[in-house]
């Protein structure tokens, strides 16, 4: 049985089934007009061969190409596309089952941020009355390694409510290369959770190695087809409009593999994107479909996830603000672009601006979390843990996530309104309203047990004092402390034997070589 | 056969059934006797009172407060049991002097004048009479005089109030004061609760005690009755 995920009975839209349309139709003619631009020679000659007016641009040592998609070619595209996009994982109990046309939706961590956060609880003892002494959170940022990743998965591993793991941190040790961090990463992961494993890409060179563990790892080349326990992210469209030269290249490659993949479009309104709703959702819709156009043609019938990571600019430095209300927005008229083609979403939320959990922080990712959530995205990512934009990741912020997607997915139960419930109800009113205290609350105490009642927040103090940090942080620690179902030991000698560039100290302990 | 049956009703005041059709918190318990059959067949073979009370209801309640520390038990759990001792008690009450049996003392509870809330009145009534209290509910909206008269019939240790408003607690003052005025304050032990209410509100009108909640309330009653055992 795959996991549930919660399923969205009335996604929250916002465009009427007109601007969906329109908003088809504006992208459909950017795809002609102004068409894309390609800094990768195969994607341009794959269009070439396939009907796409397609003119050389520029030559030399970075030759690039207009290509201008005609509609025919997109909507056989999306017909090829599979609707049903199936992301296994190691134990099958926890494979995820995509329906681009069933609003269920899946919590995952993202991105790839660079610097890990580090939480620690200095005592301050108050000048006035030197008796009184408070904890207070104090973060420290640095480099992340291999030990975070594999310590983040397996927090992730115990988290309720995450459904799948993209790596949440950048492994930056002095003994990882460009050459070695493909295979580490995927090892770090695979070895620390049970649940599907996303990434992307650093080095092209080594995809054949990153699916070789794989099809280890799940047993042979049919076993993975039927359980794709890994899957990719290709950012292979840099906003505006242009197909990149080697993200473009590890698309289609992986689109040869058969193996699921995102095509993941993250253009920035007012600066890469229009600022207005109608011009940035125009633009990313068309970046998207070009990338699964494309790889319909490198291999019909390829997996994609339609990816959508549009966010608005700040204006007071044109950084990202994810926390902006517009981003939110975007990301929930993607969901809504996503289901008219029957693809299964990747959307975005949970993001936040500061670079600390805090105040601002919750409020941010939670407003976002709470709506994205509403609209029925597949495959929702970035929502653990993440702060500063992508850039920050702390493992104590994601247990904090992980609390407050129990309470969206228990407000987004079904209502439990029928027949019998009705019954059920008057007959409780009578009987409560022919006692002296007319008092119901001998009726909850099974619908207390039976998880019909939503449980407290999990890090609430029992004083007047804020301790929600260190409660989550004790919790964190709970969880690194639970055993993890690690690759078996077999596997585990063959991978490190087949597979060059594994780090021993990732089976041997986990010193860090930062 | 006397201990089967003190053990079902220590059993059932754990379920927190007062009669056969309540469910209880295990499956299967809906249609079996609860409390009120239970105590009803034991004075019908002629069980010693004492053991009832002691072996049954008492130890069932210990045992629920200690399921109530461990976690395992939430404030309705309580509640459930607290409300089945308490109609086991209203049973056995006419038997007790009989037995030669003392009873742990009588309270008359009532919502001040003007005052209409009383979830919190009926909580605590409900834990009073499962700690073994007999009480005597006035209801709400009730002026000074009705409950001074209450005193005077009924003949309680303890009288509690209880208001909601900010605009009614001061009725609480005016039910003291009239108590003072009618010569029989020191008859009776008066606590005091609800939201607005406060120790120092308490302190302040001359109140003898104040609940926070409805355990505080049944602990500050407690107090209350050791320092006259004490005397």
């Amino acid at each position: 049985m795959p996991r549930e995920g919660i399923l969205v009975h009335n996604p929250y839209e916002r465009m009427t089934k007109e601007q969906v349309r329109q908003i088809h139709h504006a992208s459909m003619q950017i795809l002609t007009d102004p068409g894309l631009i390609s800094f990768n020679r195969r994607a341009a000659e794959i269009f070439a061969s396939n009907g796409a007016e397609v003119t050389p641009v520029s030559s030399g040592d970075h030759p690039t190409w207009l290509v201008k998609i005609p509609e025919k070619l997109v909507l056989h595209a999306l017909d090829s596309a599979p609707r049903i996009v199936k992301l296994g994982a190691r134990n099958p109990d926890n494979a995820l089952i995509l329906n681009g046309e069933e609003p269920r939706v899946y919590f995952v961590t993202g991105s790839e941020t660079n610097i890990w956060l580090d939480v620690e609880f200095p005592t301050y003892v108050k000048k006035s009355d030197p008796k009184i002494e408070i904890q207070v959170p104090e973060f420290r940022p640095r480099r992340g390694t291999v030990a975070d990743l594999c310590q983040s998965a397996h927090v992730c591993e115990h988290l309720e409510t995450l459904d799948g793991y993209i790596r949440t941190v950048n492994i930056q040790d002095k003994d990882i290369t460009e050459d070695n961090k493909d295979v580490n990463k995927f090892f770090a992961s695979l070895n620390n959770t049970t649940k599907h494993v996303m990434s992307g890409l650093t080095s092209l060179s080594q995809l054949d190695n990153v699916v070789n563990m794989a099809r280890i790892i799940a047993g042979g080349e049919e076993e993975l087809k039927q359980n794709p326990i890994i899957s990719f992210i290709t950012c292979l469209v840099k906003s505006p409009l242009q197909f990149v030269e080697d993200t473009t290249d590890t698309f289609i490659e992986v689109c040869k593999r058969g193996l699921p993949v995102v095509v993941s479009s993250s253009p920035q309104a007012g600066t890469t994107a229009p600022m207005k709703e109608a011009g940035i959702m125009a633009q990313i819709n068309a970046e998207i479909l070009a990338g699964i156009t494309l790889g319909q043609l490198v291999n019909k019938g390829t997996p994609v996830l339609y990816g959508s990571v549009p966010v608005r600019a700040r204006m007071d430095n044109l950084d990202d603000s994810y926390g902006a209300v517009e981003t939110s927005q975007y990301n929930v008229d993607c969901s809504q672009m996503a289901r008219y083609y029957k693809i299964p979403n990747y959307s975005t939320s949970g993001v936040c601006d500061p670079r600390t959990p805090g105040t601002q922080s919750s409020v941010e990712r939670l407003f976002s979390d709470i709506l994205v959530t509403l609209s029925g995205p597949q495959y929702l990512h970035c929502a653990y843990g993440l702060l500063e934009c992508n850039s920050v990741f702390c493992l104590t912020q994601a247990v904090l996530d992980d609390a407050h997607f129990q309470m969206i997915k228990f407000f987004l139960r079904p209502a439990r309104i029928d027949e019998t419930e009705i019954a059920e109800s008057l007959k409780q009113i009578r009987e409560v309203m022919a006692t002296p205290q007319k008092l119901y609350i001998s009726y909850i105490r099974r619908a207390m047990r039976s998880r019909q009642i939503s449980p407290p927040y999990p890090f609430e103090g029992d004083g007047e004092g804020d301790n929600v940090f260190a409660l989550a942080h004790k919790r964190m620690q709970e969880l690194l402390a639970k055993p993890v179902d690690h690759i078996d030991r077999a596997t585990t000698a063959r991978i490190f034997e087949e597979i060059p560039g594994l780090l021993r100290r990732q089976v041997d302990g986990l010193k860090t070589e930062g | 056969m006397t201990e089967d049956i003190i053990d079902l009703i220590k059993e059932n005041v754990i379920q927190g059934r007062v009669t056969q059709d309540d469910e209880g918190l295990e499956e299967g318990m809906a249609g079996k006797p609860g409390v009120t059959e239970l105590i009803g067949e034991a004075i019908e073979q002629g069980i010693g009172l004492s053991d009832i009370i002691k072996t049954g209801l008492t130890e069932g309640m210990e045992t629920v407060g200690q399921k109530f520390e461990a976690e395992e038990y939430y404030i309705p759990d309580m509640l459930a049991s607290a409300e089945a001792v308490g109609a086991a008690m209203e049973i056995l009450e006419p038997h007790l002097a009989e037995n030669g049996i003392e009873a742990k003392g009588k309270i008359i509870m009532a919502t001040v004048k003007g005052d209409l809330h009383d979830i919190g009145k009926n909580i605590v009534s409900i834990l009073l009479r499962g700690a073994g209290y007999a009480v005597k509910d006035l209801g709400n909206d009730i002026d000074p005089q009705t409950i001074v008269d209450a005193v005077k019939e009924e003949r309680p240790q303890y009288l509690g109030l209880s208001a909601l408003l900010t605009s009614t607690m001061m009725q609480m003052k005016d039910v003291i004061q009239a108590l003072t005025d009618s010569g029989i304050r020191d008859q009776v032990k008066v606590i005091v609760g609800g939201a607005p209410v406060s120790e120092e509100f308490a302190r302040s009108i001359g109140a003898d005690g104040y609940g926070a909640d409805g355990f505080d309330a049944v602990r500050a009653v407690e107090s209350l009755a050791s320092d006259k055992a004490k005397g």
